[in-house]
């Protein structure tokens, strides 16, 4: 099927182009079904909510530094407004943020140009996707202005405290967000099938499964694990909302009900989902890797093997969420066993990382330092993470700083670090013109080290017993102690110096835009079949769609004069 | 891959669907097994209109068959022809199911009931839901296939359909027959 379809559908040369017809700017970028466009409207909307949730740590990390100050921008914050910021913050840095730049942003963009395709299997379904997405935003926003503000049960909702409006005084908050936030499911599973079915079918001529760039593997691998993990917590979400809204009692103890049953639906799909966003992160590391090492991809097999393994594991570490949450502790012990299992695969992905690196001609490009720093940052987020799943460990520092930072140290690096490393590798071929390399790398550093002073200290106050979800420390006496709260400043003031780097970012992004160097097809020298279309690439990709003749990774090929070998060149 | 672009979609369509209904079945399923009292409730219910339910889905997942069968013959107006009369038996689930509700709420067994009573509503409710987006969606194929078109898509809403069905049987022992 993979071509047959695919020539039917769009002829080659001539008639392909006829099929792209020239359109108004409605059609062109609001209403489009090009899969180039749907990205960057993913994007574009997934950048603008990330300034919202800095914001709001914004807003946050001021009052937890210096509490009960009016908040520049903001004003005095109040415990609901607080609870509001640090649910919000967190839902819209995971749903808003992550899922939409890394898998949509990226995953539209990506899968058709790297298979060899003009668009995405289903367009229109494709353009649904964004306006279910889109119309998700707008009721999330909305949940935070209706009458007594935005919900904050915390991005986990936790019922009872989520489904009952007496315990948490948000009636309409509440309820939006959970609509919000099953509106923003469903379209990520439309987009989900277009990205499995166009990678299965739409591959160019030649293209075997194994030779698909690891990014596109991942990103597949990806919607996968969302589509077989989020049924239930959808099915969560609908019990949810009755018990919001017609005072059914499925999560509610006082009617019969049962609050566990919503953090097994929660976490099922819940740690599932911290792989959804790590995979693209991950597969778009090793594809910036491999072209700045000039070497081939280590192990390249073995990287999907244990991609398939950590997907496989991720459905059985769900309870090491709930250690202290009542479960039977036979079930946790065999919950840290799963969980120090998976931290095998991912492990490995480490090592073959740098087991590419080694001996390769290492060229420091901006995307390249993002890249190695996502592997040193990522580290410290997964070694931690050892520690929670050991269930022992975790009850003492189960819903402390410590959490936090570890969850930081994977989400930073995944929906920060992998996101500017992908922005600027690929920059050149979206908008046809360079990022200036010396503002890129003052933004890199600006933002790298202030992240660690960040994070940092919420380790040693977690491990000095500092509870998270608190408003106000100095209501206990035991953790309004000076030197912890220096530890609060220090991280606040961080905040702050990394917020203002991103300044630099935005700047360098828009002059780049408009008058960067013109970039060629290919700037990188890379290999897979992306950088064969132009800069940037037209509607429907390529006048002649390519073939492939090899795998993706063909650097430095002894006997070889030049140190790249494009998938599209005939042998 | 030899499985053509619409099939295979509605295949991982129904892989996200399953996972659905079997969250939702698992947690009825954990509860019914610790609330020994829910099988009083379930008493209550209707076995032989659940049955004579059951029976109506059967048959308008046979005319989705034979629907099938014509539009691989090439014969697009046959095809919507059955497709018509499954839509037809979807009506009839519907209006059954309406007038059991009314019943059953008239009674006092409403959604905020007891436990088994929020399930069944939840469950057959979202099961209900699937069977009109299924109805509507037949409707649109079978236009474009009287018209001799996209005749593909006469299999596609088939499978839909027949998983609609397989769900119902599932539910139809939990809800009705297991007292
Ligand atoms: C590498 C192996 C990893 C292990 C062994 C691990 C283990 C754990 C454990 C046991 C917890 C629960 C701690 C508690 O609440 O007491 C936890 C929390 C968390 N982890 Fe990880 N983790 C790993 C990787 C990751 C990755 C890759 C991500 C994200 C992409 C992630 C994101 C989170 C988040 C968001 C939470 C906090 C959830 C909350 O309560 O709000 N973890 N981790
Ligand atoms: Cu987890």
């Amino acid at each position: 099927m993979s071509h047959t379809s695919h020539t039917e559908a769009h002829g080659a040369g001539a008639a392909h182009a006829d099929s792209h017809p020239p359109q108004s700017f409605f059609h062109k970028y609001l209403w489009s079904t090009d899969h180039k466009v749907i990205a960057m409207q993913y994007l574009f909307t997934g950048m603008a909510m990330a300034l919202v949730g800095a914001f709001m740590a914004y807003v946050f990390r001021m009052q937890l530094a210096f509490p009960g100050m009016s908040v520049p921008g903001f004003g005095v914050v109040s415990p609901g407004e607080y609870n509001a910021m640090i649910t919000n913050h967190g839902s819209i840095m995971i749903f808003w943020v992550a899922m939409p730049v890394l898998i949509a942003g990226f995953g539209n963009y990506l899968i058709p140009l790297m298979c060899g395709c003009d668009d995405m299997v289903f367009p229109r379904v494709n353009r649904l996707s964004y306006q279910l997405f889109f119309l998700s935003v707008l009721v999330l926003i909305a949940s935070l202005f209706v009458q007594g503000g935005g919900f904050g049960g915390a991005w986990t909702a936790y019922p009872p405290l989520s489904s009952v409006a007496k315990y948490n005084l948000t009636p309409w908050g509440s309820l939006l967000w959970i609509i919000a936030v099953a509106l923003e499911f469903v379209a990520f599973l439309l987009g989900g099938i277009n990205f499995i079915t166009t990678a299965m079918n739409s591959r160019a001529p030649g293209m075997k499964a194994f030779d698909v760039p690891i990014v596109v593997w991942m990103i597949v691998v990806a919607s996968l694990l969302f589509m077989a993990s989020v049924g239930p917590l959808i099915a969560g979400a609908v019990m949810l909302i009755f018990d919001q809204t017609l005072h059914t009692g499925f999560f509610d103890p006082a009617r019969g009900g049962d609050p566990v049953l919503w953090q097994h639906l929660f976490w099922f799909f819940g740690h599932p989902e911290v792989y959804v966003v790590l995979l693209p992160a991950m597969g778009i590391v090793a594809e910036i890797m491999t072209v700045f090492a000039r070497k081939k991809l280590f192990a390249y097999r073995m990287v999907i093997y244990s991609v398939i393994a950590t997907g496989v594991l991720s459905f059985f570490v769900w309870a090491h969420h709930q250690f202290i949450a009542g479960i039977d502790p036979r079930m946790a012990n065999i919950f840290t066993v799963t969980t120090l299992l998976i931290s095998i695969p991912i492990a490995e992905l480490c090592f073959v990382y740098i087991a590419t690196l080694y001996g390769g001609s290492i060229r420091l490009t901006t995307p390249m330092l993002w890249a190695l720093a996502f592997v040193a940052e990522f580290l410290i987020g997964g070694v931690t993470g050892i520690y929670l799943g050991a269930s022992g460990a975790d009850i003492f520092f189960h819903d402390t700083y410590f959490v936090v930072a570890h969850f930081h140290y994977t989400f930073f690096p995944i929906a920060i670090i992998a996101v500017f490393a992908g922005i600027t590798f690929w920059f050149p071929k979206m908008f046809g013109r360079y990022m200036n390399e010396t503002w890129g790398k003052v933004h890199f550093w600006g933002t790298i080290i202030p992240f660690n002073l960040i994070f940092i200290p919420m380790f040693l106050l977690g491990m000095a017993g500092e509870h998270r979800r608190i408003y106000d420390y100095t209501h206990f006496p035991d953790l309004a102690l000076p030197e912890l709260q220096a530890m609060r400043i220090l991280a606040t003031v961080a905040l702050l110096v990394m917020l203002a780097f991103q300044l630099v970012f935005l700047v360098n992004f828009v002059l780049s835009l408009m008058r960067g160097a013109r970039a060629s097809k290919n700037p990188w020298n890379a290999n897979t079949l992306e950088w064969t279309a132009e800069s940037p690439p037209p509607h429907g990709n390529w006048a002649e769609l390519p073939n492939c003749y090899r795998g993706p990774y063909e650097y430095s090929v002894p006997g070889r004069e030049l140190d790249y070998w494009p998938q599209d060149e005939k042998a | 891959m030899n499985i053509p672009t619409g099939r295979l979609a509605v295949w991982w369509v129904l892989v996200s669907e399953i996972v659905i209904f079997g969250g939702l079945l698992a947690s009825y399923l954990m509860n019914r097994l610790t609330h020994a009292d829910w099988a009083d409730q379930a008493a209550h219910t209707n076995t032989w209109i659940g049955a004579f339910n059951t029976l109506v889905l059967l048959t308008s997942s046979l005319s989705a068959v034979l629907a099938h069968q014509a539009a691989e013959k090439g014969d697009g107006p046959k095809a919507a022809r059955l497709l018509w009369l499954t839509v037809l038996g979807g009506a009839t689930f519907l209006v059954v199911k309406s007038f059991e509700w009314t019943h059953e709420i008239r009674e006092g067994f409403t959604i905020t009931s007891s436990g088994f009573w929020s399930y069944y509503y939840t469950a057959a409710g979202l099961h209900a839901f699937h069977v009109l987006c299924g109805m509507i969606l037949m409707i649109w194929v079978a236009s474009t296939a009287a018209k001799n078109q996209e005749l593909h898509r006469v299999e596609n809403i088939g499978i839909y359909w027949h998983f609609v069905d397989i769900v119902w049987i599932f539910l139809f022992p939990l809800l009705y027959i297991a007292k």
